[in-house]
């Protein structure tokens, strides 16, 4: 009997066929053919600012990875900062410290990622049918609550944080995003918690078997999803400086392209945060270059759709195409 | 006589009944016939494009990108008849029927032939059909000085007192239930969503049946980006925005299983119904417009959660010796 090796072999040629590997030289040449096209690309201070233009997104990002792995999908998350951000104004509306602001901000965040998580676990439902629902009934909250008014007084930390940088260089925003991504990273690759993500998206009745609480781990995730909305709601807020119900509309379907771009499964079991961090990059300096050729929003609202759609849709039809030479 | 007092269609039906009774009582003006009449005409679009969206529900999955759809056709017809006014309104109502299929056959091609997932395909189509919208309108509107008076005359012809958007889906409901009830499409597409391995070794092409699902719903979207246009007069870039949501919740409302395979016309359409009534009925009894948004979405999970628990369907399992 051979034995069969616990890692294979390390070939160089194998790093070529990676995911991450192609994703890496998607965003060199777009950077390479930015910096060409336009002279204010390449400038230090305009490449920092442009970070603003995805990190909240990004943040979300991270944990909707962890939803995705585990074969789930949350399109209520845009929602959710809608309600936070409204939590966010009124308390401080009504003159509450700091931190009880943000404490509650988050909680209202959280408890609505777990009022999506106990019912998708408790009534067995697919999460996409709930979030549809729920992605209507938060936002709806919002509006109820709102109605045409805004709110436009936050927090000095809280407009800090939105709009500021560490030692003037690095917006925090993004720092807080790199720092998560690291965390994330770890926890889903080095530790028995990702392992178990990877198994529940794989196979869920499986992973049930061998003694997952699939439910459980569907309802933190969830939990956490939603708490994650609720601090992008946070910095987004302080950096627009202006909460009106339809903040951050349609931003549900940018950060799943993001996720699923990165090279995540759509249906669970396969993907990694480092694509994902990639793919952030590269939809983050793809829109920021659009931005600098005057190409109007919507250009890069089809150029995403596109883009998701055919970063499924090629690899699946070549492979399709193979299979049938062979 | 219990059998009957435990169908779902009749529990829909009585509980739409119940509210009529108890908005009149609230508000009279609101169950005069003419009222009536106005909340089925305000309502039949909703009908139609819940009657295609269940087509695509059945074999397991959803088109999110219907009210994009409608939006793009409508745009491109209203755009056509300013250059155009002297065109007859059929031929507008025929292009923008092959627009929308055309647009749905994108769909069904991405999900069948390049096997992206329902999900990510009708969600990158909801936005680049509508991203298209701003493209060939530069974001202008279509006033309804502009549009030729045939183009929005039609709309406005009545039959027994009753719209023709009524009598249209009401003819919409006739096509579907033969469709769904009486042919060997409709006992397929039950089939592919109650059980697609069992459907696909009796030979059931899947691929087939996806594309025609989507292009049906997709040929109802363009339909109604007519429809849609003529009723309001108006032509934008914002149109039925977040529509689809109103759809789906119609299909869920009226027992379509999001699981595939489960789920009757009649039901489907008194679920439209049912929101059309909520819709029309909060301006009666005194309810903010802002609040609509939570209740349609508070209503989508109660009805999901009511289906789930009450729906008694045994997973038929054979076990198969290897």
């Amino acid at each position: 009997m051979s034995m069969i090796p616990e890692k294979p072999p390390f070939k160089l040629l194998d790093i070529l066929y990676k995911k991450e590997f192609i994703l890496f030289v998607v965003l060199v040449s777009i950077l390479i053919i930015n910096s060409n096209i336009s002279p204010y690309f390449l400038d230090l201070y305009n490449l920092i600012d442009s970070t603003f233009l995805f990190s909240e997104k990004a943040i979300i990002a991270l944990t909707m990875t962890f939803v995705i792995i585990a074969r789930q999908i949350d399109l209520s998350v845009a929602s959710i900062i809608a309600v936070s951000s409204c939590v966010l104004g009124y308390t401080t509306s009504l003159g509450y410290d700091t931190w009880l602001v943000i404490s509650l901000t988050l909680l209202s965040g959280g408890i609505c990622g777990a009022f999506n998580g106990a019912i998708i676990t408790k009534f067995a439902i697919p999460s996409i049918i709930v979030t549809i629902g729920t992605m209507s009934l938060f936002r709806g909250l919002a509006y109820s609550f709102l109605e045409d008014s805004y709110y436009n007084k936050f927090p000095k930390l809280v407009s800090n944080l939105g709009g500021g940088y560490l030692f003037g260089y690095i917006p925090y925003a993004f720092l807080t995003f790199i720092i998560l991504a690291i965390i994330f990273a770890f926890i889903l690759h080095k530790t028995s918690v990702g392992k178990k993500i990877y198994s529940i998206g794989n196979n869920p009745d499986a992973a049930q078997y061998t003694g997952i609480a699939v439910d459980k781990y569907t309802f933190v995730l969830f939990t956490l999803n939603g708490l994650f909305s609720a601090l992008a709601a946070i910095f987004l807020s302080g950096r627009l400086s202006s909460v009106r119900p339809n903040i951050a509309f349609g931003w549900e379907l940018e950060i799943i392209t993001m996720v699923v771009l990165g090279g995540v499964y759509i249906y669970g079991g396969s993907g990694s945060i480092l694509g994902v961090v990639i793919s952030i990059f590269i939809l983050g300096m793809l829109s920021f270059g659009l931005g600098l050729l005057n190409v109007p929003g919507v250009g890069i609202i089809i150029f995403t759709g596109l883009l998701l759609i055919l970063s499924i849709g090629f690899p699946s039809f070549i492979q399709t195409l193979r299979r049938k030479n062979e | 006589m219990k059998k009957f007092l435990t169908n779902r269609d009749f529990i829909l039906f009585a509980i739409i009944m119940i509210g009529l009774v108890a908005v009149g009582f609230a508000n009279p003006l609101f169950v005069t016939p003419s009222s009536i009449s106005d909340v089925l005409t305000d309502t039949s679009i909703l009908i139609i494009l819940a009657l295609s969206q269940m087509i695509v529900i059945l074999i397991r999955a959803i088109d999110l990108s219907v009210a994009s759809n409608l939006a793009l056709s409508g745009m491109l017809i209203s755009l056509l008849s300013t250059v155009h006014p002297e065109l007859p309104v059929y031929y507008f109502i025929a292009l923008s029927c092959v627009i929308g299929t055309v647009l749905g056959v994108l769909n069904g091609v991405s999900i069948a032939i390049l096997k992206v997932p329902f999900i990510v395909t009708t969600l990158g189509t909801l936005s680049i059909y509508r991203g298209l919208i701003y493209f060939v309108s530069d974001g202008k509107q279509v006033y309804s000085n502009e549009f030729s008076k045939d183009f929005l005359a039609l709309i406005h012809y009545k039959f027994l007192s009753l719209s023709f958007l009524f009598w249209l889906a009401v003819a919409v409901f006739i096509i579907i239930y033969i469709l769904l009830n009486h042919t060997r499409f409709g006992r397929n597409l039950y089939s592919l969503g109650g059980n697609p391995d069992a459907a696909k070794y009796i030979g059931i092409n899947e691929n087939k049946y996806i594309i025609l699902a989507y292009s049906i719903s997709g040929f109802f979207a363009g339909l109604c980006g007519y429809l849609w246009v003529a009723r309001y007069s108006v032509a934008s870039t914002q149109i039925a925005i977040g529509f689809e949501l109103t759809v789906i919740s119609a299909c869920v409302v009226g027992g379509i299983s999001v699981m595939g395979g489960v789920g009757t016309v009649l039901g489907c359409v008194l679920g439209a119904l049912l929101i059309g009534l909520i819709r029309n009925a909060l301006p009666a009894v005194d309810i903010s417009q802002f609040w609509q948004l939570a209740i349609s979405g508070a209503i989508i999970l109660i009805a999901i959660i009511i289906n789930t628990k009450t729906e008694q369907r045994k997973e038929k399992t054979i076990m198969v010796e290897n």
